[in-house]
């Protein structure tokens, strides 16, 4: 009795999840004016006529690029950072994960702020660059965690093998350690891609005027009410975060099958 | 150089970008907001440089400040308690379960994946007056007029539930995973009955998991101000509004210093009291 009461209320949780999302997805291919029941038919308007909004494109393209250089920039720091806590005995290791993880630890509004404010002195005003710096130091902390987690699985012998073969230390982080280590940097990357996509609570803060991101662009457009085209915007955006990660996930299942890991 | 210090050196050079970037970013902005909330804005507009308690005096002691700090904490409290009541039994049941189990945790990863503000917008699609509840409602004929339901206190805390429930399951999750299933059967032979097992063994083992997902749920949701924007009234601001207002609508940037400053430290001295008790450990687990 008691597990078929905990079955029920487990999916119930599933059901409060997914519901509300599922209801966007659903009313973007409502045909009617308004973003909102009744359904009055099945229809792609929506999606086209954000195909055709200037704004909501500029909107993708800023937020893409962003999150395409803060994934390349947090990535490479984090897994730097990672090889070295993995890798190395350094001295006071917990304190330096501590540190690196602190972006996560304080409230994203305060870091927003304190970036805010300290680059405005240096005279780096509200830009891209300020958005840029503000994503990579708030997603470098769930790259390094990511990373250090895949890290601990890839044996040394491999590397220590190639090393006595022959190999210079080089040739060895090249052919050997990299290769093993791809799975770990593309999820590395993908998470900080979507988080980076997906802010708004630090970006409301950094992005200059007129600038839009896609989030801050649907929280602009909520202003006014929920217009059909919300929910167009909010499925596509569903299908990137969403689909982006499993694919990932699918090519990284493969490439550990592949070698062996 | 020899080969003991470069490969002593190695894991420094390895770290340096890493560490410079979070202090550059991070740690060098805090200390300088602490010192730009002793400074004073003046009526042209420009700060006045030089050590003044005008802003510490305003936060701490108007009213106005208090008492929306005290409503945001008891927002987060109300949050957090429904998160674990909501999300431990769910957590149990991942966790126990045989043959979904990877269904069941990757559809518990998708929310983390699937926009902030999407998720809390969405709630409009469900609760609008022209929303699913509304139109249901009237179509049975139960109401005439559409209600409305939107923009209160209940609605804000709907919508952080909504947002912080996975970071709950997840942990509470990773907790009771890692219970050997044999001291609950142990329990069970020695003569508890089933519900004496979980409440005497299996819960206070899951207890770390709890604490984690408690403290994540709290302080995410004291911090956020885009839920009572977008779901919240007028008068449903919480403490993070009162910074951002501060900052972006107002200019005050040495008064929005401050608040900021309080809200670290309120928030800040919970995370220290649970890395004291508990440790950073749990909280990676669940992160990780």
């Amino acid at each position: 009795m008691g597990w078929n009461l905990i079955r029920a209320w487990t999916f119930l949780v599933y059901m409060f999840m997914f519901l509300p999302v599922a209801v966007v997805v659903l009313l973007s291919f409502n045909a009617s004016q308004f973003g909102s029941f009744p359904m009055t038919g099945f229809s792609f308007r929506w999606f086209v006529e954000l195909a055709q909004n200037d704004a909501i494109l500029r909107a993708f393209r800023t937020s893409i690029i962003l999150g395409l250089l803060t994934a390349a920039i947090s990535t490479t720091l984090g897994v730097l950072a990672s090889l070295a806590l993995v890798r190395y005995r350094v001295p006071g290791t917990n304190m330096i994960s501590t540190l690196l993880i602190a972006p996560i630890l304080v409230p994203e509004v305060v870091l927003a702020v304190a970036l805010l404010l300290f680059l405005n002195f240096l005279q780096i005003n509200k830009s891209f660059t300020l958005l840029l710096l503000g994503h990579v130091i708030f997603t470098l902390p769930f790259v390094i965690l990511v990373v250090q987690a895949r890290l601990v699985s890839i044996r040394r012998d491999v590397e220590e093998a190639a090393l006595s073969l022959g190999a210079s230390p080089r040739q060895t982080f090249f052919q050997i350690t990299l290769p093993l280590m791809l799975p770990a940097v593309l999820a590395g990357a993908l998470f900080a891609f979507t988080i980076s996509f997906d802010d708004i609570t630090g970006t409301l803060f950094w992005k200059p005027g007129g600038v839009e991101t896609v989030p801050t662009q649907i929280f602009a457009m909520l202003r006014n009410s929920i217009s059909p085209e919300i929910n167009a915007l909010g499925t596509v955006m569903i299908l990137m975060t969403v689909g982006l990660p499993l694919l990932g996930l699918a090519i990284a299942r493969k490439l550990s099958t592949k070698s062996g890991t | 150089m020899s080969v003991e210090a470069r490969e002593a050196r190695q894991p420094w050079i390895l770290l340096s970008p890493a560490l410079t970037a979070v202090a550059l970013l991070l740690f060098v902005p805090l200390i300088f907001i602490v010192i730009y909330s002793f400074w004073l804005r003046t009526a042209t507009g420009a700060d006045q440089v030089g050590f003044y308690l005008d802003n510490w005096q305003e936060a701490l002691t108007d009213p106005f400040y208090r008492d929306i700090l005290l409503n945001t904490l008891k927002i987060a409290a109300i949050t957090t308690a429904v998160c674990a009541v909501m999300g431990y039994p769910a957590a149990y049941f991942i966790a126990r379960s045989k043959g979904n189990k990877a269904i069941l945790l990757l559809l518990l990863m998708l929310p983390f994946w699937i926009s902030y503000i999407i998720r809390t917008m969405s709630w409009i699609n469900i609760l609008g007056v022209s929303g699913a509840f509304n139109s249901t409602l009237m179509a049975l004929g139960i109401i005439s007029e559409p209600i409305q339901m939107l923009y209160n206190e209940t609605t804000v805390i709907l919508g952080l539930v909504h947002f912080l429930l996975p970071f709950m399951v997840l942990n509470v999750f990773v907790s009771l995973d890692g219970i050997d299933t044999n001291l609950e059967d142990a329990a069970n032979s020695l003569g508890a009955t089933r519900w004496q097992a979980f409440m005497q063994v299996t819960l206070p083992l899951s207890l770390p998991g709890l604490a984690a997902g408690g403290l994540l749920c709290f302080v995410l949701g004291a911090g956020t101000y885009i839920t009572p924007m977008v779901l919240g009234g007028p008068t449903d601001a919480m403490f993070a509004n009162l910074v951002f207002e501060a900052i972006i609508t107002q200019l005050n940037w040495p008064l929005g210093s401050a608040l900021s400053l309080m809200l670290l430290v309120v928030l800040g001295v919970l995370v220290l009291i649970y890395n004291r008790y508990l440790g950073m450990a749990q909280l990676m687990k669940g992160l990780g």
